[in-house]
Order: structure tokens, then C-alpha cells, then sequence
């Protein structure tokens, strides 16, 4: 079986160069029998990764030691689930993963593009086999999954003890669908540019690719965000390391990317910039995968590094980046210039939008990049870390999501900022009466909470408003508003619910920066601590075995008001034997939108144990926020205007009368 | 104003805007960056009071103390010379003696490192690569095989 997944991946690799090379002289020569071949040869190659990557985990869940990936990664007592989702959890599964979700991505352009033109279809598949051929080649010559060893050893050197999560076994996948996702806007854009032809049809056809990736890039970098949030015990949501920044970088420039599409595809404007994003996102995209990769960073991200693979990486890195942006300036002056509009208009406030995001894009990208070139041009070893991208990051930020709800309301081609101002008024005081409760109520201490909080409350009410106005509630009769607000089209909820789920995310992080309380002691059994309005008893110790690991369990209790335990708590540190590590499970329990959490430190020999306390408010919102983004971006994709199958439809389809606001 | 004119304040307006975010950028950098020290580079460095930095190198065997609550205190050493760090808190999971980390922190009136966290990111040997390629540097790396 491990061999017949070796093969097909070989056999996947021939496929795809004629998946990268035929399509492409067929659009070239006009020869429609040529370009029909990239179709069912991308399919074709999709089945052949993913009988690899079934290999692959098959070998993990048997615990076949005779391969030297699974050796190194996995152990027999560990829970099968661990055993299935370790086959991602080391550099060559990684990679597999990897090229099996851009073949993925291949195969639905193939099976979805019936109504592409052909030559544009082919030139797609043509450029998702380059980017396929250039990694499996890397996979083959330096990340081979399938390796053997003689003799085979006889037990697995287990799987990196913070890796047996339940996170990882959702977070690369979903990273990876958004991150490749982006590759099929890449292909569409330098397609485009090889034809040399692109019009507002070329947005409506990436715009449900680009909506798609960002949604599962959403999910990805909010499920890592919480996994490193409980898993290591450090109780942060969000470290600027430069990994997270890694992810974070295509999601901004994707979101832009977003945006900019919508303008491209009503107006036929930004054409070139649109273009540019679509590059410059899957780019970054792959920037990510060299720095994550490569091994140039330290994290639980980088596992056994090998320099030759770096190397490789940032060939690969370099060809496409370079190769496509050299494209774009050869052809881009060719291409038909959009319209120009009035910068106060629907047009203009997603201009601006653009710029914030892409410009926060440059300064992640500086901050991250900043400590590597200093390091190979100087020698000196610097970091960049939070106090930068406070610094940077933030004050980019805050003017950008002050004018979110602005863009919605404005009209296209000729807004008026004054007359949205004023449907705003309910939003705005709303929002201001936020400021006020919170600073004079709750915390008089903290401008910023209270800013943060009113600045929430803003973004919330904001979209809701926009959905009321569109509506038209409190215009028309409540009956002819609920039929227009059942009518409004998929896309304008989709809007109002992403800019909601934003504030939401927003409302988490100022309530955890601002609120959060922090106890750290030495704790006896039958010690109580009091944190924010919660008392909490240490009920000592308990040795546990576990699997593929031994733990000590800390018992805490929950006290009510009469001082009897209301609920109980359990936090641990465990021992992983293999690996000679030790891991934080944290004891966490969520309250409403509040999280109380638990960490244990060292133990103190009588029993007692350090132990560190943190009161959460509101920070299940951040990854709550983060989910209903996804939504918000899911139900867009219900838009049947941007439906994958439907675009032809697009005329005949029944438009409500709500549409212009 | 005319069209071009227009157009022109727009184009203006979005150069000021990316130049202050550039200004913005390279102040931060200059401002916020923090420099990696081993202890015996300290000798030759200049340093503000105050100024935030990263040291890296060995835990020293056998100077781990523990003080009152959650206060410890241990050496930081790249076998030239020994740095003694002070530090409230709880150490990470994969802290121990002989082992590689990072502290971030600066240097109190009394010549102690005061750090707020203690970083024991690793790789495989339990090794931060910045201490290890200064080590190695240094001549006194030794691979080890687990």
C-alpha cells in the first residue's frame, strides 16, 4: 500500500506536467481538442494525490513503523484519532496535505468551469498544474513521505505531545483549504494576463474562489488562534509570532482582494489592481508556506528542518512571485483600463478599504521579514513583537473599521457621506451611550476600554442598520418590510453579517485586553482564591495514566455563595514518556461568553502547586465573532449571482426592488 | 475643482497616507525591535537603562532558586560568562537545568536581569535556534542525540 502511494504520487507528478503544459499550448494554438485534455487530467491527478494521501494515513492508522515518517511521528499507544491526524502533523504529511488540497482545488475548477470560456479554462488548469508540478517535485526529491526503513523499529517515536489535539485535527486542513484556496484567484489572474483579456465576467468568476478561501483561511486562523489559546497554557489569543503572522498576511490581503473584486465586477473599475491582489494574495500564501516550512523560524510550526528544503521552497517562491509579477508588468499596460469614479461613492469607500488592508498587509509583512534580513545582512539578532504591531498595526486598524459601516450604506458612483451620516445617528449614539456605560459603569479607569467597547457597538449596530435601511423598516408597512428583507439578495446579508461577526471579534479582544484578571500563587489543598467575583478551592492532586502519557490532575471547585462547591475544574499537567515532554492542559470553563481558566505550574513538593488563574470576559467572542464571519462569508456564497454554476443566469434572475438603497 | 485636480488630491491624499504609515513603520521598528544578547556579548554592548532585550543561553546547572511564591531565579549562562535572571511567574513546560531559553526583560539598578517572560521554544534538542546558532558560533555546541 505505502509503495502504491509512492507511485501514484509519481504517477500524479507526470500528470501534472501535462496538466501544466497541454491546456496551454491548446489556448495558444486555438486547438479545442488539446485544451479539452486539462480537464478530466486534473481530475485524474486529484484521485492519484488522494490515493496517496489515503496511503499515507492508512500506514499512520496501522502504525506501520517500516515507513520512517510514521516512526518519527506516531506511536502505537497513541488514540487513534492522533494516530489519523498525525499523518498532517510532520513536514512530509504536511506537504502532502498540502498538494492534495491544491489538486482539490484543481479538480473543482475542472468539474465546476464548464461555463468559462475554454481557452481561459485551460490556461486556469494550466497554471494550478505549474504550482502542482513545482511541489510535488518538492515532496518527491526532498520531503518523501514514503520512505522505508530496514530493519523496521518496533515502536513509533510518537507524535510531538502538543500536536495529540483535537485543534490539529481541524486547524491545517482548513489553514490549507484558505491558503491554496487563493491559488485558483492566482490562476485565474496570470490566465487573464497570458490572454491578455479581462472584464467584469473575470470578477464574477473569482469572486466565489476568493470568498470560499477566505472563509476557510477565517476558520483556519481562528481554530489555530484557540488551539494555541488552551493548549499551551499561556492563556493568549494572539502572539504576533511571526507564524501567525504568516497566515495573517494572506487573510488581509485576501479580504482586500475581496472587496476590490466587488468593485471590479459592478463597475468594471480596479481591474489591474484586482489583478495585482489576486497575485500578491496567493503570494503571500506561499511566502507563508517558505517561512513556515523552511525551518528560518523556530516554532511548533517547524518541524525537523532540513536546509535543502528551504532552499527548494524559496525557489519555488521565487519563480512564482517573480515569474508572475514579471507577467504583470509586461501585460498589464495592454490590458483595458477601468473607469474612474468619484472617491466619495460605494467604489471609493472600498478604494479606501483597500488601501488600510493592504498597507497593515505591508507593515505584518515588514515586521516579519525585518528580524530575517537584519540577521542575514548584519548579523545581529533582533525580534519583533507585540509593542511593534501595537504600534503599527493598530492605529491602521481603528480608522478602517470607524468607517465600515459607512461603505455599505454609500451609494455606487455618487454617495452622499452626509445623508448615510445621518441614518447612521441611531447606530452612532448607540454606540456613544457604549462609551458612556462602559467608562462611567464599569470601568472608569481604562479611555481605551471604553472606546474599544463603543467602537464594537458601532460595527454591530452599523450592520444591522444597513440590513433595517435595505429592508426598509420603519419606511414602509412592517409586511412589505419583512417581504423585502426575506428578498434582499444573499450578498447584502452577507456583508452585514461578516461586518457583525467583526465586531463581535472586536468586542472579545477589548474585553480580554482590558478586563481580564490575572492571579498567579503557590496553592495548598483547601486553599480558596478569589478572582474577579468567583471563588475558586484547590482540592489537590490526583496521579492519572493515560494512554500514552501519565498526568497529574489538579481538582479545583467552584464555590457559590454559600460556600459549597457549585462546579468543579480540572487542570492537569502531563507527562509524554516518548518525547521526554511535558504539556499544560488547561482547565478551562466557559461562562457565558466568559472563560475562567487554569494553568498549573510547578509543584512544590508539600503538595502545593503554583498555579495561575485568569478571568476571561468575553473571550469566547473572538473565535464566536470569527464563526460568524464564516457565515456571513458562506451565505454571500449562496448568492446566486455569484453562484459557481449560475453566472449565465444571471440576467433572468428575478432582482427584488430593494437592491438600490 | 476640475476633474484632474480632483484626481490629483486623491492621489496626494493616498501618498500622505502611505508615507505616514511608512514614517509610522520604520519609527516602530527603531523604537520596538528588541536585540538578542548571550551573556558574554553584554560585556562589549551599550545599554540605556531600561532598554528592553532578549537573553538567550544554558540554564545553569544547579542555580535554579526558588523564592518567595512564584519568584525564581536562575543563571543564564553561555558558558563564558553567567548572567542571574529574576523572574515572577510561571516558567514554561519545558524549563529545566542545562536547557536552552530565552528571556525577555532588562536589567534592574542592581545588575540583575528582571524578566517578564521566559521563552523555552525549541527544537528537537531543546534548543532555541537563536541560542544554538550562537553556541555553535561560540564553538561550544555539542550535538546531541536524544
Amino acid at each position: 500500500m505505502v509503495e502504491t502511494g509512492h507511485f501514484a504520487l509519481i504517477l500524479a507528478f507526470a500528470l501534472s506536467l501535462v496538466q501544466s503544459l497541454v491546456p496551454l499550448y491548446g489556448a495558444y494554438k486555438g486547438d479545442t481538442r488539446l485544451m479539452a485534455v486539462g480537464g478530466p487530467v486534473t481530475v485524474t491527478g486529484f484521485a492519484l494525490i488522494a490515493l496517496s494521501f489515503a496511503a499515507l494515513t492508512m500506514a499512520y492508522v496501522q502504525s506501520d513503523f517500516s515507513v520512517a515518517n510514521v516512526w518519527e511521528n506516531s506511536h502505537s499507544l497513541q488514540p487513534l484519532i492522533y494516530k489519523f491526524t498525525g499523518t498532517w502533523g510532520n513536514h512530509e504529511g504536511s506537504m502532502l496535505l498540502w498538494v492534495l488540497i491544491l489538486s482539490f482545488f484543481g479538480a473543482l475548477v475542472a468539474a465546476f468551469g464548464s461555463n468559462l470560456p475554454a481557452t481561459l479554462r485551460a490556461n486556469v488548469l494550466a497554471v494550478q498544474g505549474w504550482i502542482g508540478t513545482a511541489f510535488l517535485l518538492f515532496i518527491l526529491i526532498t520531503s518523501n513521505p514514503f520512505a522505508r526503513l530496514v530493519p523496521a523499529p518496533i515502536e513509533g517515536k510518537d507524535l510531538n505531545p502538543i500536536l495529540q489535539d483535537i485543534g490539529l485535527a481541524v486547524h491545517p486542513p482548513l489553514l490549507y483549504l484558505g491558503y491554496v484556496g487563493f491559488s485558483v484567484c492566482f490562476s485565474f489572474a496570470v490566465a487573464a494576463l497570458i490572454e491578455g483579456r479581462i472584464d467584469a465576467a473575470w470578477a464574477r468568476w473569482v469572486r466565489p474562489w476568493t470568498l470560499a478561501a477566505w472563509v476557510f483561511l477565517t476558520g483556519g486562523i481562528a481554530m489555530g488562534s484557540y488551539w494555541a489559546y488552551y493548549e499551551l497554557g499561556w492563556g493568549g489569543f494572539w502572539f504576533w509570532d511571526p507564524v501567525e503572522n504568516a497566515s495573517f498576511m494572506p487573510w488581509l490581503a485576501g479580504t482586500a482582494l475581496l472587496h476590490s473584486a466587488i468593485v471590479m465586477e459592478k463597475r468594471s473599475a480596479l481591474k489591474i489592481w484586482t489583478l495585482l491582489l489576486a497575485i500578491l494574495t496567493f503570494s503571500l500564501s506561499l511566502l507563508g508556506t517558505f517561512l513556515v516550512r523552511s525551518g528560518v523560524l523556530t516554532s511548533v510550526h517547524s518541524f525537523a528542518s532540513d536546509p535543502s528544503r528551504g532552499v527548494f521552497i524559496l525557489c519555488i517562491l521565487t519563480l512564482f512571485i517573480g515569474g508572475s509579477l514579471a507577467l504583470f508588468a509586461f501585460r498589464a499596460s495592454q490590458l483595458a483600463a477601468g473607469g474612474i469614479f468619484h472617491p466619495i461613492s460605494r467604489e471609493g469607500a472600498l478604494v479606501l478599504n483597500n488601501l488600510f488592508l493592504t498597507t497593515a498587509t505591508a507593515t505584518v509583512l515588514i515586521g516579519t521579514l525585518y528580524p530575517l534580513v537584519v540577521e542575514a545582512l548584519f548579523g545581529d539578532k533582533i525580534s519583533v513583537g507585540e509593542p511593534f504591531f501595537n504600534l503599527t498595526f493598530g492605529p491602521l486598524m481603528i480608522p478602517l473599521l470607524v468607517v465600515v459601516p459607512f461603505g455599505p450604506l454609500l451609494a455606487w458612483k455618487r454617495g452622499d457621506v452626509f445623508a448615510v451620516a445621518q441614518r447612521l445617528m441611531f447606530a452612532f449614539g448607540a454606540a456613544l451611550l457604549a462609551v458612556l456605560v462602559t467608562y462611567l459603569f464599569i470601568d472608569g479607569a481604562s479611555v481605551f476600554a471604553a472606546l474599544g467597547a463603543g467602537l464594537s457597538a458601532w460595527l454591530v449596530l452599523g450592520a444591522l442598520t444597513d440590513l433595517a435601511l435595505k429592508a426598509g423598516i420603519g419606511n414602509v408597512a412592517p409586511r412589505m418590510a419583512l417581504r423585502r428583507f426575506v428578498g434582499l439578495p444573499r450578498s447584502v446579508f452577507g456583508t452585514a453579517i461578516a461586518h457583525l461577526g467583526l465586531g463581535l471579534t472586536l468586542l472579545g479582544i477589548v474585553g480580554v485586553l482590558s478586563f481580564e484578571k490575572e492571579a498567579i500563587l503557590v496553592m495548598k489543598p483547601g486553599q480558596v482564591v478569589e478572582i474577579s467575583d468567583y471563588r475558586l478551592r484547590f482540592d489537590g492532586l490526583t496521579p492519572v495514566r493515560g494512554p500514552n502519557f501519565t498526568e497529574d490532575q489538579g481538582h479545583f471547585s467552584l464555590l457559590g455563595i454559600n460556600g459549597q462547591p457549585s462546579d468543579v475544574i480540572m487542570s492537569s499537567k502531563r507527562f509524554y514518556p516518548v518525547r521526554q515532554m511535558p504539556t499544560t492542559e488547561a482547565g478551562i470553563k466557559t461562562m457565558w461568553l466568559s472563560q475562567l481558566y487554569i494553568s498549573l505550574g510547578d509543584e512544590a513538593g508539600d503538595g502545593s502547586v503554583v498555579v495561575r488563574v485568569w478571568w476571561k470576559p468575553l473571550v469566547t467572542l473572538i473565535w464566536g465573532g470569527s464563526l460568524v464571519m464564516m457565515l456571513g462569508g458562506f451565505v454571500s456564497l449562496l448568492d446566486r449571482r455569484l453562484r459557481v454554476g449560475a453566472p449565465a443566469r444571471r440576467k433572468s434572475a428575478a432582482k427584488p426592488a430593494a437592491v438600490t438603497p | 475643482m476640475t476633474r484632474k485636480q480632483k484626481r490629483l488630491s486623491v492621489i496626494a491624499g493616498a501618498l500622505a497616507f502611505l508615507g505616514a504609515a511608512t514614517a509610522l513603520t520604520f519609527y516602530a521598528l527603531g523604537q520596538k525591535a528588541s536585540y538578542f544578547y548571550m551573556p558574554a556579548d553584554l560585556q562589549t554592548a551599550t545599554l540605556q537603562p531600561g532598554q528592553r532585550i532578549r537573553l538567550g543561553g544554558l540554564v545553569e546547572n544547579g542555580s535554579i532558586l526558588r523564592g518567595q511564591g512564584t519568584q525564581v531565579e536562575f543563571g543564564v549562562t553561555d558558558s563564558e560568562k553567567t548572567v542571574k535572571v529574576r523572574y515572577t511567574g510561571i516558567l514554561p513546560d519545558l524549563f529545566r537545568e542545562g536547557q536552552g531559553v530565552i528571556t525577555e526583560g532588562s536589567f534592574g539598578p542592581d545588575g540583575e536581569f528582571i524578566a517578564d517572560s521566559v521563552l523555552a521554544k525549541h527544537d528537537e534538542n531543546y534548543m532555541p535556534k537563536e541560542v544554538a546558532d550562537s553556541l555553535k558560533a561560540k564553538g561550544v555546541w555539542q550535538e546531541t542525540t536524544q
